[in-house]
């Protein structure tokens, strides 16, 4: 009984132990992001984002001032200052005076540059050049050191991409297309869902069996004819072929065999004594969805607005084919896309730009988590 | 930024508004043109048919002119454009077709396909599976769950961003701000470009799409789980059945069908993964994939809409038998 209470207790802890290294595995790829948008630029290429607690070192090149600013003492020609300038000072660790050994010498060492030159650099930046004789020409001694900085933080990198790199743009797009291509498609959905659970006409059968059919289009088979359709339509009426509208009606195109399978049986489920009663009483079919079923409906209409909500705002092949590649259409995912080719190596830039993609899915993941996994269970036969 | 703001809003108002206008317009005059109030007798009665007549086509009506123009049209066209040529005038046979099975890219393709096929539905479920399980036994489970499950919001361009930061690479002997890099470095190895290695490659994309729908396997296998009967349980356990017993031999086979359909559901979204091949290496490096494949020739050269119509008609006929079962199944689960 005790080895097996034994057993249990180390199979409780090994739970433990499996399930916090998959909660970790899971959520440093995010947290990584989040931690290196919120550093500052130069930070972030001087050391890994798990050691942004810690000061970072980083090597630098710069110029003495240049001879101009000499002083002479004591019969010697000295320049002084601070090699910071005016800029903030850091611990200064080590210096050079060639490329391939900037760290040749450390802090408060003074070293020899011939001639009876000699240069001293304090950790606090302030130097000393000292010569027998005076300083020529214009440019000053080249300098490289070694400093650590304190660990930065600062949401200069979110100024940064929202207001001048366009992503604030990016925002408000992905925002006019996202907000109708969720509502047009519910409206039209449950109107029609309606009509096919609770209305009699002929061929209802057949209409439903086609819109089932049609959960299996991959959307891949949809672009190039629609391509040339809009394309069509642009030339023939003389308007542009990329478009808000556009955009809205293919998402509705795309979304709206699942929002109707999954709306409409639902509907089917409501009790039947609710409409006949309506009825009886003289409410016209408009009446009995806008007052009774509507609002019977919210759950499953909430579940379809969020997965679909989340569906288009992390599109990116759609808003690819169907809007423009310039600032006005440019939406998060495709904008994100972009600054990957353009600014491939800018971190700051683009982990800044990532999390701000992904804050409103995140935002809506934590707040309708309910609603998220029930249309989820729900969306997993979505087509599109 | 506020003129923006205004016209977004003004933009989606008439969006948003436009729909609202014809439904609460079509009906509104329905009404008035067959009133069945104020009216008496036969005239009532003859208005109230008429209504019942074209009212369901009002209701229906937006939603089938949009599933023709945006579904059905496009699928036959598709098919249509697949047999023509790059503008789709001439007729071609099946030279797209031709044209696809000899081509090295083509067959690279469908090649790495196979291998996120193989890889990631099997990879996503096993490890959903595993985490529902080990989360059901604690008490913060729903929290662990949760950060799991949270990935699956996160846009494809947004993982990859995440998971590129992951592979950063810089030369040897330097610091390394890719946290694979650095592990590997800290472990004596020396850093490499990962998402530019022919074939393994692939292995470094496939972990964004497992990264992200593991939460998905996990969450719906989890409900399944929870809807196995304790009895069957606890007789095992009385039978001094051990652990890995009671989950491969009692629940795994009573939440078969559920695993099937994550599987499955995982399966139709690889054959259709797009975003993380564009962002990460565009088929680089021998890593394209169908879907991407079927974009870039969509553009590639101005457009070459017979073979991108090919490589679609590729997709769909690998995803159909798949995604039929899948909705049999759903309707069956589902009990419709």
């Amino acid at each position: 009984m005790a080895t097996a209470r034994g057993k249990s207790l180390l199979g409780r802890f090994g739970v433990h132990l499996a399930v916090l290294v998959f909660v970790i595995i899971w959520t440093i790829p995010t947290l990584g992001i989040l931690v290196s948008s919120l550093r500052d630029k130069d930070q972030i290429i001087a050391s890994g984002w798990w050691n942004s607690f810690s000061s970072s070192t980083q090597t630098e090149a710069g110029r003495l001032p240049a001879p101009e600013s000499q002083v002479e003492k004591d019969g010697k020609f000295v320049i002084e200052g601070n090699i910071f300038g005016d800029a903030p000072a850091r611990e200064v660790s080590a210096f050079g005076l060639r490329s391939a050994a900037p760290t040749q010498y450390a802090v408060g060492e003074t070293a020899d540059l011939g001639d009876g030159v000699t240069l001293q650099v304090n950790a606090d930046g302030s130097f000393v050049l000292a010569s027998p004789v005076a300083f020529e020409g214009t440019r000053g001694q080249r300098i490289y050191f070694a400093s650590s900085a304190p660990p930065r933080f600062t949401t200069e990198n979110y100024e940064t991409v929202l207001f001048s790199e366009g992503i604030g743009r990016s925002f408000i797009n992905s925002l006019t297309v996202t907000v109708p291509a969720t509502i047009i498609p519910i409206m039209i959905a449950a109107f029609a869902a309606y009509a096919l659970a609770w209305m009699r006409f002929p061929g209802r059968a057949l209409i439903i069996a086609t819109i089932i059919g049609l959960l299996v289009v991959p959307l891949q088979m949809t672009l190039i004819p629609l391509l040339q359709l809009y394309n069509g339509v642009a030339l023939f009426f003389g308007v542009p072929s990329k478009t808000y509208l556009g955009i809205w009606l293919a998402h509705t195109g795309f979304g709206l065999p699942f929002a109707i399978y999954l709306l409409r049986s639902y509907m089917a489920g409501l009790p039947k004594e609710l409409m006949e009663s309506a009825r009886i009483d003289g409410a016209s079919d408009f009446e009995i969805f806008l007052k009774i079923v509507l609002p019977l409906s919210f759950p499953v209409l909430a579940s379809f607005a969020i997965f679909q909500f989340l569906w288009v705002w992390n599109d990116l092949l759609v808003a690819m084919v169907f809007l423009k590649t310039d600032a006005s259409e440019l939406v998060l995912t495709a904008k994100l896309n972009a600054l990957l080719g353009s600014r491939g190596g800018d971190w700051e830039i683009l982990t800044t730009s990532a999390f701000v993609t992904i804050l409103v899915p995140l935002a809506v993941f934590f707040s309708l988590q309910r609603y998220f996994v029930r249309g989820l269970l729900a969306g997993s036969v979505k087509g599109g | 930024m506020a003129a923006q703001i205004f016209s977004a809003i003004i933009t989606i108002i008439i969006g948003v508004g436009g729909a609202i206008a014809y439904f609460w317009g079509a009906n509104k005059l329905l009404d008035l043109i067959f009133p069945s109030r104020g009216v008496t007798g036969m005239a009532a009665v003859n208005n109230l048919r008429r209504q019942g007549l074209i009212r369901p086509w009002l209701f229906i009506g937006p939603a089938l002119l949009i599933l023709v123009v945006y579904l059905i049209y496009p699928v036959i066209q598709t098919l249509y454009l697949s047999f023509h040529d790059r503008a789709g005038e001439n007729f071609v046979g099946l030279a797209n077709y031709s044209w696809a099975f000899g081509d090295r890219e083509f067959r690279n393709s469908i090649f790495n396909n196979i291998l996120w096929l193989a890889v990631v539905p099997a990879a996503c479920t096993f490890l959903g599976l595993v985490i529902a399980v080990l989360t059901d036994k604690i008490w913060w489970g729903t929290i662990a769950k949760s950060l799991i499950f949270l990935p699956l919001a996160i846009s494809f361009v947004g993982a990859s961003v995440i998971w590129k930061f992951i592979y950063e690479y810089r030369g040897d002997g330097q610091v390394q701000i890719g946290l694979l890099n650095a592990i590997v470095q800290w472990l004596g190895g020396s850093p490499q470009v990962w998402i530019s290695l022919p074939f393994w490659n692939n292995f470094f994309l496939m972990v964004i799409l497992i990264w992200i729908q593991t939460g998905f396997a996990m969450v719906i296998l989890s409900a399944a789980l929870r809807g196995i009967p304790e009895e069957t349980i606890e007789a095992a356990v009385i039978d001094g059945a051990n652990p890995f017993q009671i989950f491969w031999r009692i629940m795994v086979p009573q939440i078969w069908g559920t695993i099937a359909v994550v599987w499955t559901t995982i399966t139709i979204l690889v054959l259709k993964v797009f975003d993380i091949v564009l962002t990460m290496t565009n088929g680089q490096w021998n890593s394209q994939v169908l879907a991407n494949l079927m974009f870039d020739w969509m553009f590639r050269g101005g457009g070459d809409f017979g073979r991108g119509a090919t490589i679609a008609i590729i997709i769909m006929i690998a995803v159909l038998p798949i995604m039929i079962w899948n909705i049999r199944q759903a309707n069956k689960e589902g009990g419709h």
